[in-house]
């Protein structure tokens, strides 16, 4: 339907406001509305033989279609719950109760938000610091990259449960551990890209410091770190997105009572799938502002430091 | 006398580092080995480091297990960790790394064809792969049930996206000459994805095969916390960290990381194969 109404419009001229909705909104407009109408078919589909049973037991065979279908889509614990019933239940858990209380997931996006900001933090500055001395270094560099890959081939979400436990056994608990786990899961892309980024000026702009006879220090402060700053955004987006992954994974272990990630848990022992979803949704939608925020931080940085749009 | 040992062992591994670092190879073949020498040399002195310090300033093995008490416990409990092996990496991990990384790769093929799917998938495939899908795995467990299945459906997941985005940027990297000499031979669609745009894709399609070879391990584990039969290597770590017999776990961690360090040296070898031709593998 949308796709036959765009058609018969006339072709309007590049670069207006009207032609790059077109271009880009309404793809993925269309590609969102097919996903949720697939969600709802897989809910009614799901949700089918659970609601048969149901009705068998309650004594009403002899239900319509139209029964079945509205029922599938409203049950407690759904196989799969419908969209509405996850946007329901998101809306009942963040705007219903106040932000303290243990059941909204404000309260547990918080805990969580704050472990993954922590951690994104030093794992940013420890990349940093990292990739200034690969760069510097041919030590460093030949001893500890091949290290730094290698590192990450090494599922660190898997000890994850370990770290926290053993750390809460020496008496370190809260929000530590988890920014320790969400800072190895950021300072890896932050220390490729940096490194990418520091030895990114051209070989011509590096003679001229030489001609001015600059420091390494000055080299590094007045034209490496300013010509990495693109590489460096680049690589904070990635990052941020993995210190979530990591504090949530980081909540996993049982003793964690808050978190996005201790709800995911205690959803899933108390079999209540609505509220998984719901996390789920929350998690999502952190991620997304996290990596927006960065992309924002990002175009006013890089629009002051002069690059072209 | 800990420190001055470590110390000790810090200075020694340094100085060699520097002294081979500094020295100026003759032969390319010397160069070679001398580049696997250093970080080997960092590894050893780390190791050494490691062990020192958790001997000498003994260190609860509650708290951190000296690197030859992991190694002793990985001889002794060889058949153990070998069936956590096999069922956590290779049932379930390869099962659905197979399945997510062809199932992804087909549907680029597809989607591909479709300029409007395109653009609308594009977007939100980059979006889904910021985010925590890990999060999905209580749901896979709850569906397909504590076997094997729903490692694998979690790891599929995972793995899809990657691949479809990555290939989906790789099927249009054929530049626009290559293309116009396709469309003067009269090439069908079906030989130029074959004879141009797939081979020209392939650096993006090993791009995404390599980082979900290290996914595909990191969701079969976790999603083994959610419920799993009583083998595993996600299993034996949330267990064992319960009982805290630490050692068992580091001994899981070191099978782990070997096995996903060759999973990705293994990929990394077919691209090296099939993308010899790629800048990044011309010789210096």
């Amino acid at each position: 339907m949308a796709g036959a109404a765009t058609v018969s419009l006339p072709a309007p001229r590049s670069g207006g406001v009207v032609a790059g909705l077109r271009r880009h909104a309404l793809p993925v407009a269309v590609v969102v509305a097919a996903i949720v109408a697939l969600w709802y078919a897989g809910a009614v589909l799901l949700n089918a033989p659970q609601q048969v049973d149901a009705f068998v037991r309650a004594g009403t065979p002899d239900y319509s279609t139209a029964d079945l279908v509205r029922e599938t889509l409203n049950q407690k614990r759904p196989v799969l719950p419908s969209p509405h019933q996850v946007a329901a239940e998101f809306w009942a858990s963040t705007a219903m109760v106040a932000p303290t209380s243990k059941r909204s997931l404000i309260y547990h996006g918080w805990v969580t938000l704050s472990s993954t900001l922590l951690g994104f933090a030093a794992g940013t500055l420890f990349g940093i610091a990292l990739a200034v001395a690969i760069v510097h270094s041919r030590v460093m560099d030949k001893s500890l990259m091949p290290w730094i890959i290698a590192s990450q081939t090494i599922p660190i979400l898997a000890v994850a449960p370990m770290i926290i436990v053993v750390l809460n056994a020496v008496g370190i608990t809260g929000l530590l551990p988890k920014a320790l786990i969400s800072m190895y899961l950021s300072f890896f892309p932050i220390t490729v890209g940096m490194v990418k980024g520091l030895r990114s000026p051209d070989v011509i702009n590096l003679d001229l410091m030489r001609t001015y006879s600059a420091t390494k220090r000055q080299v590094l402060w007045k034209l490496r770190l300013p010509s990495s700053v693109p590489f460096l955004f680049t690589s904070m987006k990635v990052a941020i997105a993995a210190a979530l992954v990591g504090a949530i994974v980081g909540e996993l272990p049982t003793g964690v009572v808050a978190g996005l990630g201790a709800r995911l848990l205690s959803g899933s022992y108390y079999g209540q799938t609505v509220q998984i979803w719901a996390a789920l949704v929350a998690a999502s939608l952190l991620a997304a502002a996290l990596v927006a925020l960065v992309s924002v931080v990002e175009r006013l940085v890089l629009a002051r430091m002069g690059a072209r749009a | 006398m800990t420190s001055a040992a470590l110390l000790l062992i810090l200075g020694l591994g340094t100085a060699l580092n520097v002294a081979l670092v500094r020295a100026a190879p003759a032969s390319a073949a010397l160069r070679t080995g001398r580049d696997v020498a250093v970080p080997l040399v960092f590894g050893v002195t780390l190791l050494a480091l490691w062990q020192v310090a958790v001997t000498g300033f003994a260190i609860s093995p509650v708290l951190l297990p000296a690197p030859a008490a992991i190694w002793g416990k990985i001889v002794m409990e060889y058949p153990t960790l070998w069936a956590d092996f096999s069922q956590t990496f290779l049932k379930g991990a390869l099962l659905g790394y197979a399945i997510g990384c062809g199932s992804g790769f087909l549907a680029a093929l597809l989607v591909d064809r479709v300029d409007f799917l395109k653009r609308g998938l594009l977007p939100i495939g980059n979006l889904v792969s910021a985010l925590p899908i890990v999060g999905v795995a209580p749901i896979m467990v709850m569906w397909f049930g504590f076997g094997v299945g729903s490692k694998a459906a979690v790891v599929v997941i995972m793995t899809f996206f990657p691949m479809l985005v990555n290939t989906l940027a790789g099927l249009s990297a054929a530049g626009a000459m290559e293309r116009d000499l396709m469309r003067t031979y009269a090439a069908s669609h079906g030989q130029a994805l074959t004879k141009l745009r797939l081979p020209a894709a392939m650096p993006f399609v090993f791009n995404a095969l390599k980082i979900n070879s290290t996914l595909a391990l990191i969701g079969a584990i976790v999603a083994e916390f959610f419920g799993s039969p009583v083998v595993g290597m996600g299993f034996r770590i949330s267990t064992e960290v319960g009982r805290l017999a630490i050692d068992m776990v580091w001994a899981e961690i070191a099978v782990a990381a070997v096995a996903g360090s060759l999973f990705y040296a293994l990929v990394s070898l077919l691209e090296r194969l099939t993308t010899f031709w790629h800048p990044s593998f011309r010789a210096r």
